[in-house]
């Protein structure tokens, strides 16, 4: 046999076969079609596509369905916001609820020039391995961030990049999603409203003296951000100071009052 | 005759698939939790094996042998398979929404199940009759079917226990396993 006919052969076999598959599934999918929600349909049209999972449920097919069904609210979705939560509502004939842009706020200030190296770290380049081996990674905080970039390499939307040993969120990017949130292994990022404007850059739990001596931008537990705030807006868990967004009424006397300097206007 | 009951309890036992292959993993850890969607699988699997076994022997034997295409087979068998479980895949849809809500993403997974596919081009390898195949796809299709529906009996007995923290989970679903490989070892003289 010849090269030619071999290969109209195998053309002709593989295409013929993929036909007679294609043919009787497009007449089995006829016969045996469900009714879907058409609102699931529309819903899962106006959903960003992005399966991020942000929302809690598998994919955006997942949430979809469960808006339609009621069992998630019309603006679920971290990533859409207010916008897809006003055209879902539509959809559903209900009213929009307000909602919040979230961001992404990585609580550390400790880059190369301001956190000091304990070792040379020469383990996985990754922030999830070097936190389980023993010390944690070459920074003498180890609550801190480690600037391998974990969280960089969950985002979907490049919002998240390690500058300077550090990671920094892109807020304009940042669709808070949590996927971050999830992955840094020091709990450091967490989701903050996109409006706050002081925050505490640390989330050390060393004391004073033990904080200086391993970062010069860190929280040494002093207390006197809580004693400053007439909205008791901030409190101490254990030994860094933690503002509550929801009470912040944005004077900023809290960051002129920090001998560290850590509480910081965005 | 004895030869067919030997090939089929060869496939289910002596070579079980998942236990002493190592084919089909994937289903056999994710959807073994409860011994009912396990059974489900199980009986997926039969149907998606034992059709996919027929069609790739009829396919092997009646297009390809005489027109020497025999390399094919790998890709044409892929392409048979997959149409196949996108149709196992409509009916439980129509048919048993529950059913398919709880198999999940495992459904279309058996695509991707090595089992079937290693079924098909072992059936090729030692030139089995059609009649061979097929018997050969559903010994090997009920050998999964009987060890998934154990390790889900045995997973469901075991959410009971107290299992220390660094083997809750997976690790020790796999030491489960591994416990089961080595137990149906003793099947190996059988033949």
């Amino acid at each position: 046999m010849s090269v030619l006919t071999s290969v109209i052969l195998t053309a002709l076999v593989v295409g013929v076969v993929g036909l007679i598959v294609g043919f009787l599934l497009v007449t089995a999918g006829e016969k045996f079609k469900v009714e879907v929600d058409e609102k699931e349909v529309a819903i899962r049209a106006e959903l960003p596509g992005n399966n991020c999972g942000g929302c809690g449920y598998p994919g955006c097919d997942g949430l979809a369905a469960a808006i339609a069904k009621g069992e998630a609210p019309a603006n679920a979705c971290p990533v859409g916001g207010a916008k897809v939560g006003a055209k879902i509502s539509e959809i559903l004939g209900v009213e929009a609820a307000a909602t919040k842009k979230m961001v992404a706020f990585v609580r550390c200030s400790g880059d190369c020039d301001t956190a000091l190296d304990k070792c040379n770290y020469l383990g996985i380049k990754d922030c999830r391995a070097a936190a389980v081996v023993p010390g944690r990674g070459a920074k003498h905080c180890v609550k801190g961030c480690k600037g391998f970039g974990s969280c960089v390499s969950v985002c979907q939307f490049d919002a998240i990049h390690v500058v300077n040993g550090i990671a920094v969120v892109d807020r304009n990017k940042c669709v808070g999603c949590g996927k971050c949130v999830a992955t840094c292994p020091n709990g450091l990022i967490v989701l903050i409203p996109d409006d706050a404007k002081y925050v505490v850059q640390c989330n050390s739990q060393d004391k004073g003296k033990a904080v200086k001596e391993a970062c010069s931008a860190g929280c040494l537990g002093c207390t006197a951000c809580t004693k400053q705030c007439e909205f008791g807006a901030i409190t101490m868990n254990g030994n860094v100071a933690v503002i509550d967004q929801d009470k912040c009424q944005k004077c900023g006397k809290c960051a002129e009052k920090c001998p560290a300097k850590i509480i910081r206007e965005r | 005759m004895s030869e067919m009951v030997l090939v089929l309890i060869g496939a289910a036992l002596v070579n079980n698939v998942v236990l002493s292959q190592f084919y089909g993993l994937c289903p056999f850890l994710g959807v073994s939790k409860q011994v009912k969607t396990a059974a489900s699988m199980g009986v997926a699997v039969i149907f998606v094996i034992t059709i996919a076994s027929a069609v790739a022997s009829l396919i092997y034997d009646l297009v390809l042998t005489p027109l020497d295409l025999q390399f094919l087979q790998t890709i044409v068998f892929i392409l048979v398979i997959a149409g196949l479980v996108q149709f196992v895949e409509m009916f439980l849809k129509k048919s048993s929404p529950a059913l398919y809500q709880s198999l999940g993403v495992y459904l279309p997974l058996i695509t991707t199940n090595c089992a079937v596919l290693g079924v098909a081009l072992t059936n090729v390898q030692k030139e089995y009759s059609f009649a061979t195949s097929v018997v050969n796809g559903i010994g090997t299709s009920v050998g999964f079917t009987i060890a998934i529906v154990i390790l889900a009996g045995i997973r469901e007995k075991m959410e009971n226990n107290n299992i220390i923290a660094p083997l809750k989970g997976m690790p020790i679903v796999l030491f489960t396993a591994a416990l089961m490989a080595i137990a149906f070892n003793g099947f190996s003289g059988l033949i």
